[in-house]
C-alpha cells in the first residue's frame, strides 16, 4: 500500500504522479464525476513517465487521458490505447480511506 | 543514352515546360537571355511595390543546365546545334522556341528619345523609375502611356506606384477593347479616373518632342501633355528574331501545328513565339497549356493543343475587371443581357445564344465575383433565372468544365482528386492538382466543390463541439463565458478533450480572462502551458526567457550562463534570436524561473500558441545599409504583442532594410525597411509549407504599422481555425490577400475600431505568466514530479556527456508490444 496524498490535493480532471517504493511510477486521476483512476505513469509510446500531465477528457464518452507526448488516447478505467488496441498501460487499485488516496 | 532538350527562352511558359520535364530522362538545357532567374511577368507591376526582383521570381528550377545571360544566337538545324552568344553550342534531340515577345512601338516620331520607354520586363521598370527619378519636376510627376489594354492599364498602374499621374492614350474608343465592351468601358473609365489617371481615347500621339529636361507629346486630336516620362505599351507582337528557316504565322510567330510542332519534326514552338495553327496567343494560360502539349509530345503522347479559353478576369487598379466566352456577341443572333449599376459601380453583360438556352460569354467590371461559376457555364445551358436582373442561381457544372484557367484544370479532375482521396481541402487540391495556384480566383470554387463532394469542410472543433474555433470565439467573446465547463454545458457535449480544452482555453485567454493556470483553466491547458515550458521527449522541460528583438546586455546573457550551468541545462541559440534551456524537470521550472524573474528576464511563451519573438537586424544603428531602426520597432512590436494567445503561434521579424536580413517574409507578420517608412508583409511561413509573405501595405510610418497589425492579429486570431497558421488561413481566406486589405485597412466591415480595442485590452492586461506563478503558492505547488514525495528526482531521467554539454539518455521503450 502507498499513501499518494489526501484527496482534497486532487482536482477533478487533472492527474498527479505518485513514486512508489520500488522506483515505478503511477498516475492518478480524478474525474470529473468523482471517480478515481490509476494507471502506469510511463507513456509506452515515448518511454517518458508523463501520462499524469495529460489532458483528461473523453472519447465517445469514454473516459480517458491523452499523453502529452504523442498524443494518444488511453482509457482510464482500462489503460487501453485508443489508437493501437494492441497498446495498453496497466491499470492499478486506487481507494479513498479516512480522506486519503491509497494505491493497494 | 540520354536526350538533349535545348529550351530557348527563360520566360514563364519556358519555365513552366521545365518544372513539368524535371523529372523526366531528358537532360534538359535553357537559353536565358536575360540574366535573372525566371520571374512572373504578369505580375510586373507590382515590382514597384518593393522594387526586389527576388518578390516575382518563379520557383527555382532543379534538374536542368541554366544558361542566364546567354542568348541563343543562332540553330543550326541540319547539325542539330544551338549556339550562344558566347560561343557555346549545345546539341539537341528536340529543341523548345519560347522565346515571347517583344513590345510593339507604334511608329511615333520621336519614339527613340530619352525617356521613352517599353513596357515588358523588369529592367525596363528599372529604367523608367530612374527617368522618373532623374526628372526635376516639382510636385507630382506626369507620364503618358500609349495603349490603354489590359497592359496599358498595368503600366499606368506601375507610374502611379513611382508617384507619377499616367496618361492613358487609346486608339480605340474605349478601353481594353478586346476585353470590354463600350457599357464596361464606360464604367472602368470612370473609375480609374477617380485614381489620378487621365484617359484620352479614339486618339494616339502623333509626336513626342524634348523641351528642355521635359517631353511635349502632342495627340492626334490636338491636346498637348508635357511629360517626364513615355511608355509605350500598345501590344506585342510574337519574337522572331532567332532565324531558323521556318515558315511564319500570318501575323508573326513561329508556325507550328496542334502538337506545337514546327515543319522540322524536332523543333517546337510554345508561348507568346508560337503560331499555332495561324493564331498566336499573348496571354499566359494558353501558353502553358501549349508546354503541356509539348512535355507529353516529347514524351512520345499524342497530346494536342484544345485552344484557348481566352477569358480573362483580373483587378486593374483595384477594379476588378472579367471577360469570357463570346464578350462582344459575334455569334450570329446572339442576346445580351445588361445590368448596368452606375451608383453601385458594377456593370455586367451576359451573352446568350438567340434562343437565350446557351450562354455565350459576358464582361463584369467592378464585381466580378460571379466570374468564376459563369466562365465553365460558356457552351452549356443557362437557368432563365440567371437572365432576371440581378438573378443569380446556384449554377451545376458539367464535368468537363474548366475550373481553373490559369493552369487548364477540369472540375472532372478536381472531383477525382477529392472522392480518390487525394485531396480533402483547399491546399491539397492546389498541390495536387496546381487549380487555384495561378490567379487564385477560383478558389471559392475548389472549396465549393469540397463541399459538394461531399467532403464535410466540417468546421466542427471535435467530437465535443458542432462548432468551428471562429464560431467558438465569437460564441465565448458574445456571452462572456469564463470556463470551460459553462461552454461545453451549454453549447458542446460530453466532456471535453485534447483538442477542445486546450483551443477554448486559448480563446479565453484572447479574451483576457486572467492567468492561463487559474483554478478554471489549468485542466484545459497542454502540458507545455501548464508547466510554462516545452517538454521535450524525456519527459523534462526546456526554458526559453523573452530577448526582444533579439537585444541582449552581457550581464544578463551572464545569468542566463549562470543559470544553465548551476542546473546543467543543455544551452542552444534558436531561430528567434534568443536562448533555449534544455533539461529542466518539473521542479526545477520554479528555481530557475525566480532567478531568472529576479535578473529581469520574462517568459518568453515559447511553450504557447502565442506570440513567440520578433527577429531584428541591427538597422540603421549599426548598419551601414539600413534605413530604419529595426531593433526599435522590433522591441516595441514584442513588448506590445507578448503574451498575445492565438490559433497557432506567431512569429515575427523586422529588417532594416530591403536586404531582409532578419528574415520577415517568412513570418506571419513581417516588417522591412523602406526609405520612406516600413512595408508590412503577412502570411509567411518557413516549416513543412514554406510561403513568402504578402505585402499588406507599404511605405506606411510607425503609428499607421501598428495599428493595421493590431487589426491584423486580431482579425486573425477571431477567425481562423484550430492550430491554423496566418499562411494557412490567408490561403483560404475568401477573397484572399484583397479581402484582408479591404478589412483590416479600409475596414470594409466597420470592425476595425473593435479589433484596435480588443488589442488596447490585451496591452493594457498584459502580466509576465511567471512572475505570477511565483507570487502565488497554489500555482507553485502544482510544480511537482510527485505528489508523494516532493523534490524525489523522477528515477526515469538520466543524462550523458556530449560536446561538453548535459543530453538525454534514450528511453528505453519495452512496454510497447505490437
Amino acid at each position: 500500500m502507498t499513501v499518494v496524498c489526501d484527496f482534497e490535493v486532487l482536482r477533478p480532471e487533472q492527474g498527479v504522479a505518485a513514486l512508489l517504493p520500488d522506483g515505478s511510477q503511477v498516475a492518478v486521476f480524478l474525474t470529473a464525476d468523482g471517480t478515481l483512476h490509476a494507471l502506469d505513469n510511463i507513456d509506452p509510446f515515448s518511454g517518458a513517465a508523463v501520462l499524469s500531465r495529460g489532458i483528461v477528457g473523453d472519447r465517445g464518452g469514454v473516459p480517458v487521458v491523452v499523453s502529452p507526448v504523442y498524443k494518444q488516447a488511453f482509457e482510464l478505467a482500462t489503460g487501453k490505447c485508443l489508437e493501437e488496441p494492441s497498446v495498453s498501460v496497466a491499470v492499478h487499485p486506487v481507494r479513498v480511506r479516512d480522506g486519503v488516496v491509497e494505491l493497494t | 543514352m540520354t536526350q538533349t532538350l535545348v529550351v530557348i527562352g527563360n520566360g514563364m511558359v519556358g519555365h513552366r515546360l521545365v518544372e513539368i520535364l524535371r523529372d523526366s530522362s531528358w537532360r534538359i538545357v535553357v537559353f536565358g537571355e536575360e540574366s535573372r532567374p525566371a520571374y512572373d511577368r504578369v505580375a510586373l507591376s507590382s515590382y514597384v511595390d518593393t522594387w526586389s526582383s527576388a518578390d516575382l521570381e518563379l520557383a527555382p528550377l532543379t534538374g536542368c543546365e541554366l544558361r542566364l545571360g546567354e542568348k541563343a544566337v543562332s540553330v543550326d538545324r541540319e547539325r542539330r546545334v544551338v549556339v550562344g552568344a558566347s560561343g557555346v553550342e549545345v546539341q539537341y534531340d528536340a529543341l523548345v522556341l519560347a522565346t515571347g515577345s517583344v513590345p510593339f512601338v507604334p511608329p511615333v516620331p520621336g519614339r527613340d528619345l530619352p525617356g521613352c520607354h517599353v513596357y515588358r520586363t523588369i529592367d525596363d521598370l528599372d529604367d523608367i523609375r530612374a527617368t522618373v527619378e532623374a526628372a526635376d519636376r516639382p510636385g507630382r510627376h506626369s507620364g503618358m502611356v500609349l495603349g490603354g489594354g489590359l497592359l496599358g492599364l498595368e503600366a499606368a498602374n506601375a507610374l502611379r506606384g513611382m508617384g507619377v499621374s499616367p496618361h492613358v492614350v487609346e486608339l480605340a474608343p474605349r478601353l481594353m477593347p478586346i476585353q470590354v465592351d463600350d457599357g464596361g468601358a464606360g464604367l472602368l473609365k470612370r473609375l480609374v479616373e477617380k485614381l489620378d489617371l487621365t484617359v484620352h481615347t479614339g486618339t494616339s500621339a502623333s509626336s513626342i518632342e524634348r523641351d528642355g529636361t521635359r517631353l511635349i507629346a502632342k495627340l492626334a486630336n490636338g491636346v498637348e501633355l508635357d511629360l517626364d516620362v513615355v511608355v509605350f505599351s500598345a501590344g506585342i507582337r510574337p519574337r522572331t528574331d532567332l532565324d531558323l528557316g521556318l515558315e511564319l504565322g500570318p501575323r508573326g510567330g513561329y508556325l507550328v501545328d496542334a502538337a506545337c510542332r514546327t515543319a522540322d519534326p524536332r523543333v517546337f514552338a510554345i508561348g507568346e513565339c508560337a503560331s499555332v495553327e495561324g493564331v498566336a496567343y499573348g496571354l499566359v494560360a494558353p501558353g502553358y497549356a501549349m508546354a503541356e502539349v509539348v512535355a507529353d509530345q516529347i514524351s512520345g503522347g499524342t497530346k494536342v493543343f484544345p485552344g484557348a479559353d481566352m477569358s480573362t478576369k483580373l483587378k486593374l487598379l483595384g477594379v476588378d475587371v472579367a471577360s469570357f466566352g463570346d464578350a462582344h456577341a459575334t455569334t450570329e443572333g446572339a442576346l445580351e443581357v445588361v445590368v448596368n449599376n452606375a451608383v453601385a459601380g458594377t456593370y455586367s453583360k451576359l451573352v446568350v445564344s438567340d434562343d437565350a438556352k446557351t450562354l455565350l460569354g459576358g464582361v463584369l467590371v467592378g464585381d466580378a465575383s460571379a466570374y468564376p461559376s459563369l466562365r465553365p457555364m460558356v457552351g452549356k445551358e443557362v437557368p432563365a433565372a440567371l437572365l432576371q436582373p440581378g438573378g443569380s442561381v446556384d449554377l451545376e457544372m458539367p464535368a468537363d468544365a474548366q475550373v481553373c484557367s490559369c493552369h487548364a484544370v477540369t472540375k472532372q479532375t478536381i472531383t477525382d482528386a477529392i472522392q480518390s482521396g487525394v485531396a480533402c481541402d483547399v491546399a491539397e487540391l492546389k498541390a495536387c492538382t496546381k487549380a487555384g495556384t495561378g490567379c487564385g480566383s477560383c478558389v471559392p470554387m475548389l472549396k465549393k466543390l469540397l463541399t459538394d463532394c461531399g467532403v464535410e469542410q466540417s468546421k466542427a472543433l471535435c467530437e465535443h463541439f458542432t462548432y468551428s474555433r471562429a464560431e467558438l470565439f465569437e460564441i465565448i467573446r458574445a456571452t462572456r463565458i469564463t470556463t470551460f465547463t459553462a461552454v461545453v454545458e451549454k453549447h458542446g457535449t460530453g466532456r471535453g478533450c485534447d483538442i477542445c480544452k486546450p483551443a477554448v482555453a486559448s480563446i479565453l485567454a484572447s479574451l483576457n480572462n486572467g492567468h492561463i493556470l487559474g483554478e478554471t483553466q489549468v485542466s484545459l491547458q497542454d502540458t507545455n502551458d501548464r508547466f510554462l515550458a516545452n517538454l521535450q521527449r524525456n519527459g523534462t522541460y526546456s526554458v526559453v526567457p523573452r530577448i526582444p528583438g533579439g537585444e541582449i546586455t552581457p550581464e544578463k546573457l551572464i545569468v542566463i550562463g549562470e543559470v544553465a550551468r548551476d542546473y546543467g541545462l543543455y544551452t542552444k541559440i534558436t531561430g528567434g534570436q534568443r536562448i533555449d534551456l534544455f533539461g529542466a524537470t518539473v521542479d526545477q521550472l520554479p528555481e530557475i524561473w525566480r532567478r531568472l524573474v529576479d535578473a529581469g528576464f520574462e517568459s518568453g511563451h515559447a511553450y504557447g500558441k502565442a506570440l513567440r519573438t520578433v527577429k531584428s537586424c541591427v538597422g540603421t544603428t549599426w548598419c551601414r545599409y539600413g534605413v530604419q531602426d529595426s531593433v526599435g520597432l522590433a522591441i516595441e512590436l514584442e513588448l506590445r504583442y507578448r503574451g498575445l494567445r492565438s490559433p497557432h503561434k506567431l512569429k515575427s521579424a523586422v529588417s532594416g532594410c530591403a536586404r531582409e536580413c532578419a528574415e520577415a517574409r517568412g513570418k506571419d507578420f513581417g516588417v522591412i525597411a523602406t526609405e520612406n517608412g516600413w512595408n508590412l508583409y503577412v502570411g509567411g511561413n518557413g516549416g513543412f509549407t514554406p510561403r513568402h509573405a504578402d505585402l499588406l501595405v507599404s511605405d506606411v510610418d510607425t503609428e499607421t504599422l501598428i495599428k493595421v497589425i493590431d487589426r491584423f492579429l486580431m482579425f486573425y486570431i477571431r477567425t481562423a481555425d484550430r492550430l491554423q497558421r496566418t499562411s494557412a488561413w490567408l490561403e483560404g481566406l475568401d477573397g484572399g490577400l484583397d479581402h484582408l486589405r479591404e478589412v483590416v485597412v479600409d475596414d470594409k466591415l466597420g470592425i476595425c475600431d473593435d479589433l484596435e480595442a480588443a488589442m488596447a485590452a490585451h496591452v493594457d492586461d498584459y502580466a509576465d505568466e511567471w512572475r505570477g506563478v511565483l507570487e502565488d503558492p497554489e500555482k507553485l505547488a502544482r510544480f511537482t514530479s510527485f505528489v508523494n514525495a516532493p523534490g524525489t528526482p523522477d528515477p526515469t531521467i538520466s543524462f550523458r556527456a556530449e560536446r561538453g554539454q548535459r543530453v538525454p539518455v534514450q528511453l528505453g521503450i519495452p512496454e510497447v508490444v505490437r
